[in-house]
C-alpha cells in the first residue's frame, strides 16, 4: 500500500499510522455526553469509499485526510489536515 | 556419464562435474543440473514418501510445482526441509536426504498406513479418535503428529543472513519465457525502466525444454540474442533466481531472490536470500502455464511424470527419465514428448490418447518410433517403489492393452499460472475452448500475457508478450516500442478434456496429501460440495505445492459428480506467496540483537564505565542500578542508592522522558485543551504537573510542563508514551484545533536531562552553575523553571521539580553535552558523596512518595482513580472531559490507588497479588483489586506497595488479604495512604 | 449415522458409499421461530444450543456463501481462557469448558488439543501484569502458572534465550489452552444442529429486514426470498456494521484486516501455543505439521480479506527474533480475515434497539475460542430474552455508561486492541 503524502510524495504505508474515520467531528465542549458518545464510539464502518485520518509519523509528521476504498484499498485522494504544515487557520 | 544421461544435447556443462549425495549415496551430476535432473541422470526413481499413506513417490514435475520430490537439503543449522529437488541448482558437495520415512526411504515403517487406507479416507479423523476423550492429547494426537509433517526444521539458529531491498521501476515482468522476454524487449526498447524476474537460473522458460523456431532461428539462439539485447539496455535489470511472490496494494510487489542457494555456503558478507519490495507502475505477468495430470489408478508410481517435465529433463538436462515410455495424453502438446524421447534415443512403448483420432503427423511419428497408438485411457500402472513396470490401458470399444514400460508421461492439458493475477481476489474465469481457468479481474496495473493468459502457441505468446510490454511502457509514460514482433508458428492445441480414468486402485489427485478421486467423491457424498469445503475436508491443494498440479483436476471431478459445470464450481482462493518463502527472508536482518533498534541516553557510555546494569525500557537501554564491589545483590545496590539520595545527593539520567517544545501565541490555550488542568495561567518561569486524558475520559499520560517564555512551553511525557503523545498533540493541533497558532517539535533526543536529588543538591549545583545564578529557595523556589548559565558559559535549563520527594532539580543541556554533564556531575558532587542512581532507585523513591506511574496509568484508570480528580478543571473544555463524567467512571465502588504494607513487616510484597477482604475465600465476588507496584523501602525498612482497590480511599487502616496463588502466597496487608515518606512534602520544598 | 471407529470400519467394507450428508441441505421455509444470520461457528453453535439446550428447533441458519467461510475458516485455531477482567474471564472459561466436552457433545472430532499456551514476558512490568492476570484466572477457578526463564527453556529449548534483543524472562502458562480444528468446529455444529432439526441454508444472503408497523423485525429479505422470523440473531462478525445498517443501526465497531500465515509442514517442533511478548508474533503447530502464526492487525479499516507487506514482514521479524531455528522453514500461505474490532476490545452480545433483533458481534481477533460459549450465551438470550450469567456484561450500552471491558487499556481506538 502506498500513500501519496502531499509533502513527501508516495511512501509505503509502514511509515504511517492509522487513526480511522475522518467523518466524526469533535463536538463543542458543552455538547454533552451523548454527542461525545456518538463521536468517540459510533462508526459508519463503510464498505466502500471512506475518508480517514493517517499520520505520517515516519516522515513529515503531518496528519493526512485520505479517501480510500475499504474494499479495494485504492486511495482516491490524500490531502493535508487543515493545520498540517503551515500556520493556524481561521475557524 | 551416468546411466540415464543422453550422449549429447542439453544445457548442462558436460565438462564440469559436481559431486553430491542423496541419502548418503554419493553421485555425480553436471553444472546446469538441478538435483532432480541429476537424480534422474543417475537412474534414481524413488525420492520421497507421501504424507498420509507413506507411499513411494518419484519426481513428477520439473519446477516449483513439484508435489513429491521434497528433500531435506544441507545439514545442521542450514538444514532446510521440504526443498523441491526440481528447483535446487546442483552444487559441489550438495547433501540431500529424503524425508517422512523411517528407517529408510526403501523400507518405510509407516507404509503400513497403506493397509489401513480403506479406513484412512478423507476426513476419517473427524469421525473417530473421540473415545475416550482423554486419549486424544496423550495418544491419538501425538501419533498423528509424529506421522504427519514432512521434513525436519533445523535444531539450531539459521546461521545465514537475509536482506531486504526496495526497487522502483516502470514495469516489472514475471517470467522470461517467450512472452516475458518479448514484453521486456518491447518495454525496454520504449525506454521504460524494467525489472525482469525469472525464477530459474537461466532465461527462456519453456523454450529451454521445447525448443522451436523464432524468427527462423532455433529458440535458444533467439533467447541468447534477446538476453544480450536486454543486458545492453541500461534501464533493464534482469534478475534470475528471483520469483515474484506477491501483489500488494499500490503497485507493490514482493519478490524473492535466491542469491546464494546455488552454492554450499554463502560467501562472507553476502546474504543467502534477498526479499525485494518492488514498486512498479505496471506489471506484466508472463508466468506461463503448468501442465496438469490425468488421475488414474497407480498414477503415483515412481516413473509417472508430467509430459512436459519429461521433455524438460530430456531436452534441457540431457537426462532420460525413462528408457521405455508410455505417453498418456488428451492433447497435441503431449505428443511433443514423443519427439523428444525418440530424438534422445529412448523408446516409446505406446501412446495412450484419450481422443478418438490423432493427426497424420502423429501417426507418422508412431510409425517412425514403432509404437502403437491406443485410444482410451490408462487404467492401471503396476510397479511400486522400484518404479513403473507395466501399464494397462482400456481402449475405446472395451479392449484392454498392456505394455511394459519404465515410465509414463502424462498430459491432461495446461493450466495458466493464475496465482499472481488472483491475489486481489479476482476470481479466475473458465474458458471452455482450452478447458482451463484464465485470469479474471486483475489487480490494478497488471497485464497478463502468453500462456499465463491462456495463449498456448509460441506465436501467440510472442505477440501477447510484445503487446503487453508496449502497453505497460506506454501506460508508464513512455513511447512506442521499436522493432517487429518476433514470429513463430501457431501450433495447434487440440484437447479433449479428461480428468480421471476409472480403475481398480487409488487414483491420486493431490499426490503430496494423498487425496484420491474417491476422496473427492466421498466429500461430495457428505455434502462438502463447495470447492472450499472440498479443500478443507480432503486437504486437496493444501500441501506445499498449494494444489498447482491438483486443484483443477479435483474441482473438475467434483463438477462431474454434482453435475454443475466447472465454471460454476469455481476455484478456491489463490493466496500468496506464489512459492513458499523462507521466514528468514521475510524477516531480513531483524533478528537476534538487531530485532529492534537500540536507543541510548547521551550518558550511556559513561554509565557503562561505571559498571551500570541496564534495563530495556521500550527501545531505550537505561541504567537500572550501579553495583559496587562487594554488594551481594541488586537490592543492596538500590538500597544504597536510595539512602545516598535521601541523605546526600544523587543523580539519574531522565533523558528518555519525551520532550516536546510547544511554541506560539496560542501555546497556553492549546495546552489547556489537552491537559485536564490549566496551563495558560502558569507564570513564565514556572513548572506544573499535568495530566492528559484520552477522549474517552481515561488517563493517557502525565508529566511536568514548564513555561519558558510567554509563547514557549516545554512539555514532558512518560518514556513509554513519548511518540504517541507527540502524535496525539499533532492530531489536536492539525485536526481538532487548527485555528490555534501553535507549533510542536519533538526534542527528546536534543536535550540530555538529569535529575539531581537530595538535601545536598544545591551544594552540588553551585559547583556547576555560574555564581551569578540564585539557587536559593527564594531565588529558585519549588516548581520554578528557567534557563541558567553554567560555569564555563554553557546555557542549561533548570527545573526545580522532584519525583523522589527530595529537594531536587532537573537540569537539561543540549544532547551533545550529556556525556560531559554526567562526568561533571561526578566531579562537582565528589565532595558531597554524589551517587549516580538508576531506574530501580528512581522507582523505589516514587513508590515511597506514592507517585503513580506506568503500572497505575494502565489505560483503564481515571484521574479520580489515581487520586488526582481535583486537578480536573471545571472552567474549560479539554480532551476527555465530557466522557470522564459517565456513570461507571465516577461510580463510588471504583478501584482507586492506595498504599499497601504487609502486616508482618518482614514480608516481601509482590506486584500482581490480588486483594480480598480479610479472611474471605477467593472468588470473583471477593476480588477487590490488586497490587500494582512494590518495592523494598530503605526509609521504612520494609516492603511497601501501591494498589488499586475498590473504595480504597475509604479503607485506610483496613487489613485485607493479599492472594497470590501463582507464587503460592497468601498474607495480610494493611491499606494505607499512598504517600509513605514525608507526607507533608517539606523535603522537596526545603 | 453415529460416527465412530466401528461405523468407519463398517463403511470401509462398502467402500464408504453409504455415508449421509454431514448436515442436511435445507431449502428455506416460510417462517422460523429464530433465524440466525451467519453460518459461521458462532451462528451454528447458537442454533445448536437453541435446539439442544432450549428446545427451540424451528431454527434456520442463513449463510451467504458456504458455512464457515468467514472468520471460522480463516483463524489461527487457538482456544484459551486466560483473560483478566470481569465479564470476559467467566465467559471464556465457560467456553473452555464447552470445548473440553465438544467432541462428545457433537459426535464429531474437532481435535480439541489442550497442549497449553505460554505468553512470554521480557520485563518485570510484563511479569507483574501477567501475575495480575494469572491470579485473576486462579481466583476464577482457571488454571494458570507463572514460569521463570528456566521453565520456559525446558519447555521450548528452541526459543532464542541467548542472543535476543529482549531476552525472555519467563511466561504465563495455561495448560488447558490449545487449539482446535477450526473447520471441524463448523461442521460439527452443523452436523449436530442439523440432526436436531435446524435448517442450514447456504448461498442465502440476507439483503434486508422485514419490519412491522412498530418497527419490530418480523423476518429477513434474502437472495432466496423472504423468510419470516420470530426473532433474528445476527452473528456476522466482520460484517456486523453492514448488516446492522440494514436495520438503521450504527455500532461501536470497525472492520479491520488481520493476516494469518501457515508454513509448510514440518515434523513436530512447537509443543503448544507461544506468544512473543516483545513483538507481534504468536505461533502453534497444526497436527499436519504446519506452523500456524500471526501477529498484529494491519491497522486500517478493510473489508478486503487481504493485507499488505509491512505486516507480513513485522510478523516474520517477530518470528525470527523469537525462534531463529525457523529461518529456513517456508511460509506457505498468507491470508486475511475481517475482524469486528470493537471500541474496547470486547464483544457485544445483546438485544438491539430494534425489537426482535439481537446482536452477537465485536469479537476482534478472538472470536474462535469463544465459539461454544458465544453460542450458548447468545442462544440463552434469544430463547429466554434474559442474559446468561456469563454473558451479562457484553452490553451495547456499556460505552454510554462508561463500563468498558478493556483488557489492553487502549480505549476507543479499535486498531490498538
Amino acid at each position: 500500500m502506498r500513500i501519496n503524502c502531499p509533502f513527501c510524495g508516495p511512501r509505503e504505508n509502514g511509515e504511517f499510522t492509522y487513526l480511522g474515520d475522518a467523518k466524526p467531528v469533535r463536538p463543542e465542549g458543552g455538547a454533552g455526553e451523548e454527542a461525545f458518545y456518538d463521536y468517540v464510539y459510533l462508526r459508519d464502518n463503510v464498505a466502500g469509499e471512506m475518508s480517514e485520518w493517517w499520520y505520517h509519523g515516519g516522515g513529515c509528521r503531518s496528519w493526512l485526510k485520505a479517501v480510500r476504498n475499504t474494499v479495494t484499498h485504492e486511495f482516491l485522494s490524500v490531502e493535508a489536515a487543515p493545520g498540517a504544515g503551515g500556520k493556524a487557520v481561521q475557524k | 556419464m551416468s546411466s540415464h544421461r543422453t550422449a549429447s544435447g542439453g544445457l548442462i556443462d558436460r565438462g564440469h562435474s559436481l559431486r553430491f549425495s542423496f541419502d548418503g549415496e554419493s553421485m555425480t551430476g553436471q553444472a546446469g543440473d538441478t538435483l532432480a535432473s541429476a537424480l534422474i541422470a543417475n537412474g534414481v526413481k524413488l525420492v520421497g514418501r507421501s504424507f498420509k499413506y507413506h507411499r513411494p513417490r518419484g519426481i513428477f514435475t520439473a519446477g516449483s510445482e513439484e508435489p513429491n520430490a521434497l528433500v531435506e537439503l544441507r545439514s545442521g543449522g542450514r538444514r532446510e526441509p521440504n526443498t523441491r529437488a526440481t528447483t535446487i541448482e546442483l552444487f559441489d558437495g550438495l547433501e540431500a536426504t529424503s524425508q517422512n520415512r523411517w528407517p529408510s526411504l526403501k523400507h518405510d515403517f509407516l507404509s503400513i498406513n497403506q493397509l489401513a487406507s480403506p479406513i484412512f479416507v478423507a476426513g476419517f479423523y473427524y469421525k473417530t479418535f473421540m473415545w475416550p476423550a482423554k486419549l486424544w492429547e496423550s495418544f491419538y494426537e501425538p501419533m498423528i503428529r509424529r506421522a504427519a509433517g514432512l521434513g525436519r526444521a533445523a535444531e539450531t539458529a539459521d546461521p545465514d543472513h537475509y536482506e531486504k531491498a526496495w526497487a522502483h521501476c516502470d514495469v516489472v515482468i514475471a517470467g522470461s519465457g517467450p512472452a516475458g522476454l518479448t514484453a521486456a524487449l518491447a518495454a525496454g526498447r520504449a525506454g521504460a525502466r524494467v525489472i525482469l524476474c525469472e525464477e530459474d537460473f537461466v532465461l527462456g522458460g519453456r523454450l529451454n525444454a521445447d525448443g522451436g523456431e523464432i524468427d527462423g532461428k532455433p529458440a535458444r539462439e533467439w533467447v541468447a540474442a534477446a538476453e544480450a539485447e536486454l543486458r545492453g539496455m541500461p534501464d533493464v535489470r534482469i534478475m534470475t533466481r528471483t520469483t515474484l511472490t506477491g501483489v500488494f496494494d499500490g503497485g507493490v510487489y514482493s519478490a524473492l531472490e535466491r542469491v546464494n542457494d546455488h552454492v554450499a555456503v554463502p560467501p562472507e558478507h553476502q546474504p543467502r536470500q534477498r526479499l525485494w519490495r518492488i514498486v512498479a507502475k505496471r506489471a506484466v505477468v508472463a508466468a506461463g502455464a503448468l501442465e496438469r495430470p490425468i488421475a488414474f489408478s497407480g498414477n503415483d508410481t515412481p516413473g509417472v511424470m508430467l509430459a512436459s517435465a519429461v521433455r524438460t529433463y530430456v531436452n534441457r538436462f540431457a537426462a532420460l527419465p525413462a528408457k521405455r515410455l508410455v505417453l498418456f495424453t488428451n492433447n497435441d502438446d503431449g505428443w511433443k514428448t514423443v519427439d523428444a524421447v525418440l530424438s534422445a534415443g529412448g523408446q516409446v512403448a505406446a501412446v495412450v490418447d484419450a481422443r478418438p483420432a490423432v493427426s497424420d503427423a502423429h501417426r507418422a511419428l508412431a510409425g517412425k518410433g514403432q509404437f502403437a497408438i491406443l485410444h482410451g485411457g490408462i487404467v492401471d500402472v503396476s510397479g511400486g517403489a522400484g518404479g513403473v513396470r507395466r501399464v494397462k490401458a482400456a481402449l475405446t470399444g472395451g479392449a484392454v492393452a498392456e505394455v511394459e514400460a519404465d515410465g509414463v508421461a502424462v498430459s491432461g492439458g495446461w493450466n495458466p499460472a493464475v496465482g499472481l493475477t488472483s491475489y486481489h481476489r479476482g476470481r479466475p474465469a473458465w474458458r471452455e475452448d482450452i478447458a482451463a481457468f484464465v485470469p479474471g479481474a486483475l489487480p490494478p496495473g497488471m497485464i497478463v500475457a502468453g500462456s499465463a493468459n491462456g495463449a498456448f502457441s509460441l506465436g501467440a505468446c510472442l505477440r501477447e508478450g510484445f503487446a503487453a510490454g508496449s502497453q505497460a511502457a506506454a501506460d508508464a509514460g513512455h513511447g512506442a516500442a521499436a522493432g517487429n514482433v518476433p514470429a513463430a508458428a501457431d501450433e495447434p492445441y487440440s484437447l479433449a478434456p479428461m480428468w480421471h480414468v476409472k480403475g481398480k486402485h487409488k487414483a491420486f489427485v493431490d499426490f503430496q496429501n494423498d487425496v484420491t478421486v474417491s476422496d473427492v467423491a466421498l466429500a461430495q457424498r457428505e455434502g462438502f460440495e463447495s470447492v472450499e469445503h472440498l479443500k478443507r475436508y480432503t486437504t486437496l491443494g493444501m500441501a506445499t505445492d498449494q494444489g498447482k498440479t491438483s486443484n483443477v483436476v479435483g474441482l473438475a471431478v467434483m463438477a462431474e459428480l454434482t453435475g454443475k459445470g466447472i465454471a460454476e464450481t469455481g476455484t478456491t482462493i489463490y493466496r500468496p506467496p506464489y512459492v513458499p518463502t523462507a521466514i528468514g527472508a521475510l524477516a531480513g536482518h531483524h533478528r537476534d540483537e538487531n530485532f529492534h533498534s537500540v536507543r541510548l541516553p547521551h550518558s550511556h557510555h559513561w554509565a557503562e564505565e561505571q559498571g551500570a546494569v541496564f534495563v530495556d525500557t521500550g527501545l531505550w537501554k537505561r541504567a537500572q542500578w550501579y553495583p559496587k564491589k562487594g554488594e551481594k545483590d541488586w537490592l543492596e545496590s538500590v538500597t544504597r542508592e536510595v539512602k545516598a539520595v535521601r541523605s546526600g545527593v544523587g543523580f539519574c539520567d531522565v533523558s528518555t522522558l519525551g520532550k516536546i517544545d510547544v511554541r506560539g501565541p496560542d501555546a497556553g490555550a492549546f495546552l489547556d485543551r489537552v491537559y485536564i488542568n490549566t496551563f495558560s495561567t502558569l507564570g513564565v518561569g514556572k513548572a506544573r504537573y499535568g495530566i492528559m486524558l484520552r477522549e474517552d475520559g481515561i488517563v493517557y499520560d502525565d508529566g511536568t510542563t514548564s513555561r519558558l517564555a510567554e509563547d514557549h512551553y516545554f512539555l514532558t511525557t512518560t518514556t513509554a508514551k513519548a511518540g504517541l503523545v507527540m502524535q496525539h498533540l499533532e492530531f489536536c493541533r492539525q485536526v481538532l484545533f487548527p485555528e490555534l497558532d501553535v507549533q510542536l517539535a519533538t526534542v527528546t533526543d536534543q536535550w540530555a536531562q538529569f535529575s539531581i536529588a537530595g538535601p545536598k543538591t544545591r551544594d552540588l549545583l553551585r559547583e556547576l552553575v555560574d555564581p551569578s545564578e540564585d539557587l536559593s529557595n527564594e531565588g529558585f523556589p519549588f516548581m520554578a523553571a528557567r534557563e541558567v548559565l553554567l560555569r564555563g558559559g554553557l546555557k542549561a535549563r533548570l527545573f526545580r521539580i522532584s519525583f523522589s520527594g527530595e529537594m531536587a532539580f532537573e537540569i537539561s543541556v543540549p544532547g551533545r553535552y550529556g556525556d560531559a554533564m554526567a562526568r561533571n556531575l561526578m566531579i562537582a558532587g565528589k565532595a558531597f558523596g554524589v551517587t549516580p542512581y538508576g531506574t530501580e532507585a528512581l522507582g523505589v523513591m516514587r513508590i515511597e512518595k506514592g507517585h503513580v506511574a506506568g503500572p497505575e496509568l494502565n489505560g483503564t484508570t481515571t484521574a479520580g482513580d489515581l487520586g488526582l480528580g481535583k486537578m480536573m478543571s471545571t472552567k474549560k473544555d479539554y480532551i476527555g472531559r465530557a466522557m470522564a463524567g459517565r456513570e461507571a467512571l465516577v461510580a463510588p465502588d471504583r478501584q482507586v490507588v492506595v498504599g499497601v504494607k504487609p502486616v508482618d513487616k518482614g514480608r516481601r510484597l509482590r506486584s500482581g497479588a490480588h486483594l480480598l477482604p480479610k479472611d474471605a475465600s477467593p472468588s470473583p465476588q471477593t476480588d477487590q483489586g490488586y497490587v500494582t507496584s512494590v518495592c523494598y523501602s530503605p526509609m521504612l525498612e520494609q516492603w511497601i506497595g501501591l494498589g488499586l482497590v475498590a473504595r480504597g480511599r475509604e479503607r485506610h487502616g483496613e487489613i485485607v488479604t493479599a492472594y497470590d496463588p501463582l507464587r503460592s502466597e497468601t498474607y495480610e496487608v494493611e491499606l494505607c495512604d499512598n504517600v509513605f515518606y514525608d507526607p507533608e512534602g517539606g523535603r522537596q520544598r526545603g | 449415522m453415529k460416527y465412530s471407529i466401528f461405523s468407519l470400519a463398517r463403511a470401509a467394507l462398502s467402500g464408504h458409499k453409504n455415508w449421509p450428508r454431514t448436515w442436511r441441505d435445507a431449502a428455506p421455509k416460510e417462517r422460523y421461530d429464530v433465524v440466525i444470520i451467519g453460518g459461521g461457528g458462532h451462528g451454528l453453535a447458537t442454533a445448536y444450543f437453541l435446539a439442544h439446550e432450549f428446545g427451540i428447533r424451528n431454527v434456520a441458519v442463513l449463510e451467504k456463501g458456504w458455512i464457515g467461510s468467514g472468520n471460522a475458516g480463516r483463524n489461527t485455531t487457538i482456544i484459551r481462557s486466560n483473560y483478566m477482567l470481569p465479564g470476559n474471564i467467566g465467559f471464556y472459561e465457560l467456553s473452555m469448558k464447552l470445548w473440553e466436552r465438544m467432541e462428545q457433545d457433537l459426535n464429531y472430532n474437532t481435535m480439541v488439543s489442550q497442549r497449553g499456551i505460554v505468553n512470554l514476558y521480557h520485563s518485570d512490568a510484563q511479569r507483574d501484569a501477567y501475575a495480575r492476570r494469572g491470579n485473576a484466572m486462579r481466583i476464577n477457578g482457571i488454571d494458570s502458572e507463572l514460569l521463570d526463564q528456566a521453565a520456559v527453556r525446558k519447555m521450548m529449548p528452541f526459543l532464542n534465550f541467548d542472543n535476543a534483543r529482549f531476552p525472555i524472562q519467563g511466561g504465563l502458562l495455561q495448560r488447558r489452552a490449545g487449539t482446535a480444528r477450526h473447520d471441524a468446529v463448523v461442521w460439527g455444529y452443523a452436523h449436530a444442529a442439523s440432526g436436531l432439526g435446524v435448517d442450514i441454508i447456504q448461498n442465502c444472503e440476507v439483503t434486508g429486514f422485514v419490519r412491522d408497523a412498530a418497527g419490530a423485525v418480523t423476518g429477513v429479505e434474502t437472495s432466496r426470498g423472504t423468510i419470516g422470523a420470530g426473532k433474528v440473531g445476527m452473528a456476522v462478525a466482520g460484517n456486523s456494521s453492514r448488516v446492522a445498517a440494514m436495520a438503521g443501526l450504527r455500532l461501536p465497531i470497525e472492520s479491520h484486516v488481520l493476516q494469518a500465515f501457515v508454513s509448510e509442514g514440518i515434523k513436530p517442533l512447537i509443543p503448544g501455543v507461544v506468544t512473543f511478548g516483545a513483538g507481534h508474533f504468536y505461533v502453534s503447530q497444526s497436527d499436519k505439521g504446519g506452523l500456524v502464526f500471526g501477529g498484529d492487525i494491519d491497522g486500517y479499516n478493510s473489508y478486503a480479506q487481504r493485507g499488505n507487506l509491512p505486516t507480513v514482514e513485522d510478523v516474520c521479524e517477530g518470528g525470527m527474533a523469537l525462534m531463529p531455528v525457523i529461518g529456513r522453514v517456508r511460509m506457505l500461505r498468507q491470508w486475511g480475515g475481517i475482524m469486528d474490532m470493537s471500541m474496547d476490545g470486547t464483544p457485544i452480545i445483546d438485544r438491539t434497539p430494534v425489537d426482535n433483533l439481537y446482536i452477537n458481534a465485536g469479537w476482534c481477533y478472538g472470536g474462535f475460542k469463544a465459539t461454544p460459549g458465544s453460542g450458548l450465551v447468545f442462544a440463552h438470550l434469544l430463547a429466554k430474552n434474559e442474559f446468561h450469567k456469563e454473558g451479562a456484561l457484553f452490553r451495547l450500552d456499556r460505552f454510554r455508561r462508561g463500563a468498558m471491558i478493556d483488557e489492553k487499556g487502549q480505549g476507543a481506538q479499535p486498531n490498538l486492541h
